[in-house]
């Protein structure tokens, strides 16, 4: 178990490599560190001489994958912009900004507020999604269960960004149940994330029955279930004792690889909510072209991502004794 | 009221509420150029003069000093002189006033010994610490007239970036080997009083008294003086924020200012909020109680001559997209707005050319300012260009065809709702140099009828097309004429406004392509004379036609700078090149203006720019916001503004009740359901026995 | 050669991704006769259009087929356009000052007029390009006549071919086919198509006359914008999936089948790729192609063409990103497959790799590519949206329904609300994607062993 979590984790240094050398190259054919001075220095103070020493001091004026005025082959790579920044990557340490703050203060801080809607919307979203699909279990093959299954397709096939758009108007502006947009921690902050988090367990709701339903379709077919019914279990009995609890089991495993991706927050709902996690952090730094802060989040995504393979990789063999790693 | 964004209990209190769209990257008052900053930074610190606050035409006052600045005009060898012509230098003198002190800051905190507390910081001291505020001991200081020699010689250091040191290198004598001097040393050790090196043409003459000695004559000079670059910056307050462990918390004279203003700024945060606190220690500001016109509201000065601030405490929300921003405002929760054009119909409407409040604005007893600002929105040729561009009068008179084409009155009715003056010429109304009515219509594009200005006909702009070369869009060769448009414009209105550019030049049968591209690489192009045409904007950093001229000079053509200049259209003509050199120096004078004529008349026959507009800058308040005045030039503003917060509570009250029966609705609904459920659920059971 | 002279051929000229639709569709048609001959395949889908939805909801997706092929014939006629642009020109010609309800008579917000004695007044001003001395229900019977004569010629022409093919009276078949005892539901078939026909009619009828969805901002006709959107929308689903196929295809069926190293570099590419996350992903590939195509201005030499482009390369780099979720199902399966018993013996005696492929395991994994076709298509069509948000859609000035929602943001925010915009492209969007997904659900029944 020991030996393969190490092997997983050192699988995940070439990916990260990988991915480094991905947005870098994106970053920098879009972008040229004059470009970044420009931006960040702002419209009316752009001299040449201020964008130099813009990058020196942010660490730009180096070449990007290939150093040629290095003194030996060996500097002629490590002394250039990517080795440079990556090494600091693998360590966590996100440095500045352009605009000069400390990245890793930021996320730090904006990790608690993406959470306080991307946490809810998991959890709500997974009981609602199951015990809706738990009822139409129940009425399977009813009028009940087709009328539920289309309006389910119907949710998958509308635009997230309506349910946002008449969410506000609806919700906010004319019925004032809740503050339009905003954010504050604490209890205080109930009022903020309720709409966020009611539209996104609703949009979520459409693929969530459909997966879970098929899950616990799957379970009831099973030898044992009908077992069960012949010896007089009651339907509800049968699908809590033994449907449910069977049907944990790929449940857990698919719904642990996306936990860790919760702290990236939700980029469309943040920026529509002002809610200030790091997915309107994220959306911020592409559109003000904060080279140092995207290659962070990218790098924090594909850490995140690695992390939710692996820890599937562990639920299976928590839950399924079947199963075992080596 | 369960939809207040804010805390109930400050809603009740003499709190204001405003917004920020997109969070201050740098208030160090040395580097911040930008009015998303200024709004923050005006109000911590104190420069040395200030724009009046009634006064229009805009005019200066002392705002620190006791009284304005005394000038003199020295000759070569510095003694007095009255005569321009020998006039080498020029001598500002400054006399401060008496107490003045700095807002409560840890920076200033000392021991019985007289050693500063905090400024050797370890670990444990800040374990709590998020905000200079949170220090348990603070203390003041009084201004010396050092804090301003002090910041002119940050100004001077390379390393702090500073965007207009630059332009001021040439002016203040000595800063340029002071800048040279002090940049070198800047790395070597931390010298944080810069005691160093000393500027040659900035002198300390007593602990009230200094002189700033200028090259030249260069009137506008004394606007910069009102620039937050010039505010006063106390040595120790450099000393306590270089210290790492301040830094690695965000926390810095780049996030957390120091000054002698009306407030201080007690948190920072860019992703939520910034929160200003009134200045315990100001005692040197007063309501004005001159300069307001007559036509003008005279409740305005009830408040003359009474101390300032009114205002405890400001709370300013990061609101990114302005329909939220809007619909807070519509419920009471933010006390003003700017109006988008989203927003325009619903809270104003055009009744014979002035704007007029609707119903809906009216029974919530909003009000409304407008002023036009001193900036300016412009089409640009590049005169470089082969096509558009060159001095020849078949080529000008192409570019008064588009000029003629590009209907800018429909523009500003379309996407800016009447907010906005179609431009005659490059210098906005407000400025000197600016005539109005007849005088000043641009006879190119426009013909004066009925004491109005009215467009030429596109009929007369499809003659000057033929004559030009291009009859009917076709050229002599029989191709059609193309154009490229290259635009930074993304977001929601940029397909209606760039399908508006192509039936502008449709009308002249001329196939217009838009090249969309991202604000840095337009700019990029713009500086490497890749453009054929462009739009940009311009705001005036001081009110003198020579901020707005000077976008046109041949020296600031990108192509003769090799890209550092402003005049992104390229033009260079060597008559109004010489003109601008005069006009530069003057004071304003019937013989400037006579000058300035000339120079628009240059500039409207060669055409280097469709003139667009002069935006028109219009906010809506609520009725329990007071002394509320529109001063586009000053910043500083918050100091002399009032709330009456029980107003405001009793009217949020009424406008923000939930309606509840939908609920209702629901949950009976949701119980209603349960029933059949059950039922067809014991039919099913009983069907499985059977 | 300059991009912009390629296939000029008589009077019609093919953008880029004209020349995709059109070279898909083709490629379709050859092999659909290609695996029609085939009986398995043809039962195969018989059992597939047994289902009613299936019927109806492949029907709709070929109604908006239909007129994203109309909208892709480019006629270099003065002022260019396309057949779609003929059909709909009295729209095109139609713009109004400014917003306009549908069916409106008059703009939606006053404005002010000066009459001749100089007194001003706020009134609501008249449409220009309405036509009001007709009733909207003698149009729409007019609609209603003319899609049965359209409806009925099409019937029953398709039921003389089954005449013909079955060998029996037309009688027979009528009636069989009205008492639902056709084999396929060709009832409900009838009555979509009959549906959508009248549907089309009728909007067509009355935009006549009327903006019968409104007006936007700028006075366009929203109906015109939202029917011109449908090619937007349609191309970026089909096109970005028919991009994603080669790739997993390819590298999917060798990583399972070769294992060893190939196997090892395509997962460490997938994972790497999957494990940076999609919308900054496409961002950085969107804003890396805006700057090629700004140092290439000769590419293009109309709007036209530079939105088009755009598409393209959107599409393109939609398809890039997006091959991961496909190649590792196709591995997985793959891996399966090839330790099947019959696998392992044809390889054994040596039976070469590209039969084994074509023979044994193309056939078992089609319905992993069916299912996985249908939910990208939505997928996709649901991405152009969000993508316009962040603003790294398609070029502002096409059609498009993202560019409706997001303009439609501030319209939602105006009182009173404008919100036809929003509502038109909702309902185009969502009829489409309905459409998909139902489809989608029965390919999965259909075709999974499993299911």
């Amino acid at each position: 178990m020991f030996a393969y979590l190490i092997r997983r984790v050192l699988f995940a240094v070439p990916i990260l490599i990988g991915v480094n050398f991905i947005t870098f190259a994106l970053f920098f054919i879009v972008n040229t560190p004059d470009d970044m001075a420009r931006a960040q220095l702002g419209a009316k103070q752009n001299s040449p001489e201020l964008i130099a020493n813009w990058k020196q001091k942010h660490g730009y004026d180096k070449p990007l994958f290939l150093n040629l005025d290095a003194p030996s082959a060996v500097e002629g790579i490590t002394d250039t912009l990517f080795v440079q920044q990556s090494i600091k990557l693998f360590v966590f340490d996100f440095g500045v900004s352009d605009a000069g703050r400390k990245i890793s203060a930021d996320i730090l801080e904006r990790i608690g507020p993406s959470l306080a809607i991307a946490l809810p919307t998991f959890i709500i979203g997974i009981i609602t999604s199951i015990s809706f699909s738990l009822l139409i279990v129940l009425f399977r093959g009813s009028t009940l269960d087709s009328i539920t299954m289309m309006i389910a397709v119907a949710i998958m096939s509308i635009s997230g960004l309506f349910y946002i758009i008449t969410g506000q108007v609806l919700f906010s502006k004319i019925l004032h149940w809740v503050p339009i947009s905003g954010f504050s921690s604490g209890w205080d902050g109930f009022k903020f994330i309720i709409l966020p988090v009611a539209i996104g367990v609703f949009a979520g709701l459409g693929s969530g029955i459909r997966w879970y339903r098929s899950i616990f379709l799957e379970e009831i077919n099973q030898d044992y279930v009908r077992t069960a019914k012949a010896k007089g279990l009651s339907e509800i009995k049968v699908l809590f004792k033994h449907v449910l609890q069977n049907g944990m089991l790929p449940i857990l495993t698919g719904v642990v690889v996306v936990i860790p991706s919760l702290f990236m927050g939700s980029l469309i709902m943040e920026s529509f909510f002002a809610i200030p996690g790091l997915g309107s952090y994220t959306i911020d730094a592409i559109a003000s072209q904060d080279f140092s802060i995207v290659k962070a989040m990218v790098f924090l995504g594909s850490v995140l991502y690695i992390l939710g393979l692996i820890l599937t990789d562990i639920s299976y063999t928590f839950f399924d004794p079947r199963v075992r790693l080596n | 009221m369960w939809n207040s964004p804010h805390h109930i209990d400050l809603l009740a209190k003499n709190v204001l509420f405003s917004s920020f769209s997109s969070p201050p990257k740098h208030l160090d008052p040395v580097i911040s150029y930008n009015e998303n900053e200024w709004v923050f930074n005006s109000q911590v610190y104190e420069p040395l003069l200030q724009y009046s606050y009634f006064n229009i035409p805009y005019q200066l006052e002392p705002l620190t000093l006791s009284k304005m600045p005394t000038i003199t005009f020295l000759d070569s060898s510095n003694n007095e002189t009255k005569n321009s012509a020998d006039t080498s230098y020029t001598r500002y003198s400054f006399k401060i006033k008496e107490n003045i002190y700095y807002q409560p800051h840890p920076a200033f905190a000392m021991n019985m010994k007289g050693n500063y507390i905090f400024h050797n910081l370890i670990e444990q001291d800040i374990k709590k610490i998020k905000t200079p505020t949170d220090f348990n001991t603070k203390a003041t200081r009084k201004l010396k007239v050092d804090d301003y020699i002090y910041a002119i010689k940050r100004m001077a250091i390379k390393q702090n970036n500073s965007p207009i040191l630059a332009s001021m290198k040439p002016l203040i004598i000595g800063l340029e080997s002071y800048s040279r001097k002090v940049s070198k040393a800047f790395d070597l050790k931390e010298d944080y009083r810069l005691k160093n090196y000393t500027i040659s043409g900035v002198k300390k003459i007593s602990a009230t008294e200094f002189t700033i000695l200028v090259k030249g004559v260069y009137p506008q000079f004394i606007y910069w003086l009102s620039m937050n670059f010039f505010a006063p910056i106390p040595w120790e307050a450099i000393a306590f924020y270089d210290q790492q462990i301040l830094k690695e918390k965000n926390i810095s004279l780049d996030t957390y200012p120091v000054g002698t203003g009306a407030y201080l700024l007690a948190e920072n945060n860019p992703n939520k909020q910034i929160r200003l606190l009134a200045n315990p220690n100001y005692n040197h500001g007063f309501y004005p109680s001159t300069g307001l016109s007559k036509d003008a509201d005279q409740s305005l000065l009830d408040d003359a001559g009474k101390p300032l601030p009114f205002i405890k405490e400001v709370i300013y929300s990061l609101e990114k997209e302005s329909v939220p921003a809007w619909n807070k405002f519509l419920q009471g929760f933010y006390d003003a707005s700017g109006v988008s054009s989203g927003s325009f119909d619903q809270a104003i409407s055009l009744n014979a050319g002035n704007m007029s409040l609707t119903e809906q604005m009216k029974d919530k007893d909003i009000s409304f300012i407008s002023v036009i600002e001193p900036s300016i929105f412009y089409f640009g040729f590049n005169m470089a260009d082969e096509v558009v561009g060159g001095y020849s009068v078949k080529q000008q008179k192409l570019r008064q065809a588009l000029s003629i084409a590009i209907n800018y009155e429909e523009y500003i009715s379309i996407f800016l709702n009447g907010r906005g003056v179609a431009a005659q010429s490059p210098i906005p109304q407000g400025i000197f140099g600016n005539l109005s009515g007849e005088q000043g219509v641009n006879t190119f594009v426009y013909d004066w009828k009925n004491n109005h200005t009215q467009r030429k006909s596109i009929a007369t702009a499809k003659q000057l097309l033929a004559e030009a070369g291009f009859e009917n869009g076709i050229d002599k060769d029989g191709k059609p004429l193309v154009l490229n448009f290259d635009t930074p414009l993304t977001g929601p209105d940029s397909k209606a406004i760039l399908n508006w550019f192509r039936k502008q030049f449709k009308k002249l049968n001329i196939e217009l392509i838009i090249r969309a591209t991202d604000y840095n690489r337009f700019q990029d192009k713009v500086r490497t004379a890749q453009v054929q045409m462009f739009s940009w904007g311009w705001n005036a950093d001081y009110p003198d036609p020579e901020n707005f001229l000077f976008l046109l000079a041949g020296v600031n053509a990108p192509i003769n700078t090799s890209g550092a200049g402003v005049n992104g259209a390229n033009y260079d003509n060597p008559q109004f090149n010489k003109m601008f050199k005069q006009v530069k120096q003057m004071k304003s004078s019937p013989a400037r203006q006579q000058l300035i004529n000339k120079m628009v008349e240059i500039v409207r026959e060669d055409a280097p720019w469709a003139f667009g507009f002069y935006p028109k800058e219009l906010a809506l308040k609520h009725s329990w916001y007071k002394n509320v005045w529109a001063n586009p030039l000053a910043n500083n503003t918050l100091k002399y503004k009032k709330i009456n917060a029980e107003q405001r509570m009793q009217a949020i009250k009424v406008w923000n009740k939930p309606i509840t029966w939908p609920l209702w609705l629901l949950l009976f609904f949701s119980i209603f359901a349960i029933y059949p459920l059950i039922k067809a659920y014991k039919n099913k059971q009983q069907k499985v026995i059977k | 050669m300059d991009i912009s002279q390629i296939s000029e051929v008589n009077g019609i000229s093919l953008l880029w991704t004209d020349m995709m639709i059109w070279g898909l569709m083709i490629f379709l048609i050859v092999w659909g006769k290609y695996i029609s001959s085939s009986l398995q395949v043809q039962q195969k889908w018989q059992i597939f259009f047994q289902s009613k939805i299936a019927m109806v909801s492949s029907i709709v997706l070929s109604y908006y087929l239909i007129i994203t092929l109309l909208d892709s014939i480019q006629l270099s006629l003065e002022g260019g356009g396309t057949l779609l642009d003929i059909l709909l020109n009295h729209m095109l010609n139609a713009t109004e000052r400014t917003y306009s309800a549908p069916f409106a008579i008059t703009e939606y917000n006053k404005s002010l007029v000066v009459a001749n004695d100089g007194i001003a007044s706020q009134v609501y001003l008249p449409l220009k390009h309405v036509i009001t001395d007709t009733s909207i229900v003698l149009q729409s019977v007019y609609a209603l006549i003319y899609s049965v004569i359209i409806a009925g010629v099409l019937f029953f022409s398709h039921l003389i071919w089954l005449n013909s093919k079955y060998k029996a009276s037309l009688k027979q078949t009528t009636l069989k086919i009205i008492r639902s005892e056709s084999k396929l539901p060709w009832l409900t078939a009838y009555i979509t198509i009959f549906m959508l026909i009248l549907f089309s009619t009728w909007l067509l009828q009355l935009s006549n006359f009327y903006h019968v969805m409104g007006t936007d901002k700028v006075g366009e006709d929203v109906l015109y914008s939202v029917l011109k959107s449908i090619r937007t929308g349609v191309l970026i689903g089909l096109l970005s999936t028919i991009v994603t196929l080669p790739l997993a295809l390819i590298l999917g069926i060798s990583a399972g089948l070769f294992r060893g190293w190939v196997d090892d570099i395509i997962q460490y590419v997938y994972t790497t790729l999957n494990s940076i996350p999609g919308v900054l992903l496409i961002a950085s590939a969107v804003l890396v192609m805006h700057t090629i195509m700004n140092n290439n201005p000769d590419w293009f030499s109309s709007t036209e063409e530079r939105a088009d482009l755009r598409l393209l390369f959107l599409v393109l780099i939609l398809g890039l990103t997006s091959w991961t979720g496909l190649c590792r199902l196709l591995r997985a399966e793959t891996l399966k497959i090839s330790q099947i018993n019959y696998v392992s013996v044809a390889n054994a005696f040596g039976v070469s790799k590209l039969k084994i492929i074509t023979k044994h395991i193309m056939p078992n994994l089609s319905h992993i590519i069916l299912i996985t076709i249908a939910l990208d298509f939505s997928g996709f069509v649901l991405a152009e949206a969000v993508l316009s948000y962040v603003g790294v859609g398609v070029d502002p000035t096409m059609n498009s329904w993202g560019n409706m929602i997001n303009q439609a943001r501030l319209e939602m925010a105006r009182e009173p609300i404008v919100w036809w915009s929003l509502f038109s492209a909702f309902f185009f969007m969502f009829v489409l994607l309905l459409s998909a997904n139902l489809l989608s659900d029965r390919v999965q029944k259909v075709l999974d062993p499993r299911a």
